[in-house]
């Protein structure tokens, strides 16, 4: 579904993607892990269009999105979760959530927003909230809501856990992996490797802008390398 | 209080240091040599206040300022308990609305031509601050510039009039046209610009549009500016005591009622007050519409904006061009209304003052803008005898509303939106 080829990116001099090259198939929840700043958010943001490879191929379905526009790309069946949330914190929930279906006519408004209101009941109960005013926890609920709004076919998750409790963080994995029962395909990138490569199908490693690892999620867990770096021994 | 006094202390004497040579000591001309000399004791004495009032305004500024914070105040205007529904909250806020429109339609018939007058331009402030909320209150792009489109839209009635003869509801869509078409051009250089860098441009283009204002002298006469430009006409009826143009009927003989210079005044009031009930009507309608929706998300998040496939380029362009073109309207009618313009009356400090309007306002609350418009307009009118220390009460109103209202009048509140994909 996804397809990166040899993707290099830089930062004015400084290269964050050595050629990076990597694949995500249609259904699958494939995790990216790596440790801070080896360039995991680069590399989803480079997906995105913004900012641009300056070298490689990035094939969505198909379709070569190098060169295209990000809201082109942003609106041809793929979704972020930004790192951070990034709510717009002065707007209500619901106002929030419209935003994310901007494109989408009523009738497909009402029955996603139905749909996400199922996957996060809480969003219901607190729709006229300004979102700015909610917890952590709900505030990245609120964006994963917000993305799906845009009617993705494949979502990218960059570090739905930070910063939240344990408790909150098996609840968010839940709803990916209920996410991918529904048919969508997740790209999902976290710190948090251990729950992030148990949920996975595949998992990539990225050290220094170098994917230096990859293989099934179980066979990751119990790697050597992968247990010393990242999952404490 | 020790920890405070030597602090205030300091304050009294930087007053009296900043003071004393400005106001205590004066130039005198003697013949051919510059001497100068000490102000009598009076103002010795009134510096000396001064700097004792600074003295313990520092000593007590923490109780001063508690003072100032307990005064009851004007609360949001239409609080209501939780459990009333936004249904009844709309009602009543219509009723309300009604009512004061009803008002405002019939109060100039019993007020004196000057209150009218004033009333006037405290309208065109309103249009000028709702138009400005568009793009720093809700799309949060500070522009010091806004008076450059006011001009534009002053400027497009007085010429199109001038070289064309055309009629002022004729140039009224074509001046907020122009505004807009300005707004366009300038919305592009800055669409990659941020906060200062962004202010300081669209502060440049507000003196650019002035200083061309005041040298292409050929086409808009300079500083001299433009004269006898019409007042409106009503379905063709004008208002001066004989007609201006073949054709036209004045006014008091089409009713056949004596001549009256007072309903010229009530006339532009009423058109004012037209424009200004349809800013807000438009406005209203465009905070629910997406667009206005996307302003505001643009000015929370802009990151957030793009990864949802949100042009940021088409959403700024759009507060920019539709802000712009509200100025234009407003710009048509302040030239209609005085029947002369000139960059005198575009200065940046015009910009300051709708600026100053929105941000005492409260960004993006409608209501709070038209009550600082009144605010502006008419305190510095009450208070003419201190015509000369306009600035400083400006001053003091600003700080005074830092400390008792830093989100301004009304911060604009959400409403409890139904569920509809508007
Ligand atoms: N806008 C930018 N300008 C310049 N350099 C950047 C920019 N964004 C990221 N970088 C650099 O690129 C490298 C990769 O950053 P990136 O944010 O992709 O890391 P990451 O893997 O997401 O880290 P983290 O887990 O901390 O989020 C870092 O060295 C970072 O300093
Ligand atoms: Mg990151």
């Amino acid at each position: 579904m996804l397809k990166l080829q040899n993707v290099h990116t830089h930062y004015g001099k400084i290269e964050a993607l050595k050629g990076v090259s990597l694949e995500v198939k249609e259904g699958e929840i494939v995790s990216l892990i790596g440790a801070n700043g080896a360039g995991k958010s680069t590399l989803l943001m480079t997906v995105c269009g913004d900012p641009r490879a300056s070298s490689g191929k990035i094939l969505f379905e198909g379709n070569d999105i190098t060169q295209a526009n990000t809201p082109d790309i942003m609106r041809s069946g793929l979704a972020i979760v930004p790192e951070g949330r990034r709510v717009f914190a002065g707007l209500t929930v619901l106002e929030n959530l419209h935003m994310g279906g901007f494109f989408t006519n009523k009738q497909e408004f009402e029955s996603t927003l139905e749909h996400v209101f199922k996957l996060f009941p809480r969003l219901r109960e607190r729709q006229s909230q300004r979102s700015g005013t909610m917890s952590g926890g709900e505030q990245q609920m609120l964006a994963i809501g917000r993305a799906l709004m845009t009617k993705p076919r494949m979502i990218f998750l960059d570090e739905p856990s930070l910063g939240l409790a344990p408790i909150i963080i098996n609840q968010i994995f839940e709803i990916i992996e209920q996410l991918r029962d529904e048919g969508m395909t997740v790209f999902l990138v976290e710190q948090n490797a251990n729950q992030a490569l148990r949920l996975a199908d595949r998992g990539y490693v990225l050290e220094n802008g170098e994917v230096v690892l990859q293989d099934t999620g179980d066979n990751l867990l119990v790697n050597e390398d992968v247990r010393k770096a990242y999952l404490g021994g | 209080m020790k920890d405070k006094f030597f602090p205030a202390l300091i304050a009294g004497i930087v007053t009296f240091v900043l003071a004393f040579p400005l106001l205590g000591l004066s130039i005198v001309a003697d013949g051919l040599t510059l001497g100068l000399e000490g102000a009598d004791t009076k103002t010795l004495g009134y510096i000396a206040l001064a700097s004792l009032a600074v003295f313990f305004f520092q000593l007590w500024k923490s109780n001063i300022v508690a003072v100032a914070k307990s005064i009851p105040l004007p609360k949001k205007a239409y609080s209501s308990p939780a459990a009333r529904s936004q249904s009844q909250r709309d009602k009543r806020e219509k009723l309300f609305t009604l009512i004061v429109v009803a008002l405002a339609l019939v109060w100039p018939f019993f007020a004196s031509r000057g209150n009218v007058d004033l009333a006037t331009l405290v309208l065109i402030y309103v249009m000028l601050g709702l138009g400005l909320n568009i793009v720093v209150g809700l799309a949060g792009l500070l522009d010091l510039g806004y008076v450059a489109f006011y001009a534009v839209g002053a400027y497009s009635y007085a010429l199109l009039y001038q070289y064309f003869g055309l009629s002022f509801w004729v140039c009224l869509p074509l001046a907020g046209l122009f505004a807009a078409i300005f707004g366009f051009i300038l919305g592009f250089p800055v669409l990659r610009l941020r906060g200062d860098y962004l202010a300081i441009v669209t502060l440049g283009f507000g003196e650019i549009i002035r200083i061309l204002l005041n040298n292409w002298t050929h086409l808009t006469g300079g500083p001299n500016g433009i004269g006898s430009i019409p007042k409106p006409s009503l379905f063709g009826l004008e208002f001066g005591r004989r007609a201006k143009e073949e054709g036209n009927v004045p006014f008091h003989e089409f009713f056949s009622i004596d001549y009256n210079s007072g309903y010229k005044v009530i006339f532009l009031y009423l058109l004012a007050l037209l424009l200004v009930l349809f800013t807000i009507f438009v406005i209203r309608r465009l905070m629910r519409m997406p667009v206005g929706r996307a302003w505001e998300a643009l000015r929370e998040d802009e990151i957030a904006c793009r990864s949802l496939g949100l042009n940021r380029t088409i959403i700024k362009l759009s507060a920019f061009t539709i802000g712009a073109s509200f100025a234009g309207f407003a710009g048509a009618f302040f030239s209609a209304r005085q029947g002369f313009i000139s960059p005198e009356s575009f200065t940046f400090i015009e910009s300051a003052i709708i600026l100053a309007i929105v941000v005492l306002g409260g960004m993006g609350s409608q209501l709070g803008i038209i009550l600082a418009a009144v605010a502006m307009t008419v305190l510095p009118e009450l208070a003419r005898e201190f015509q000369e220390y306009r600035m400083l009460m400006f001053g003091l109103m600003m700080v005074l509303m830092m400390i008792w209202r830093p989100q301004g009048l009304l911060p604009m509140k959400r409403r409890h939106m139904e569920l509809t994909n508007g």
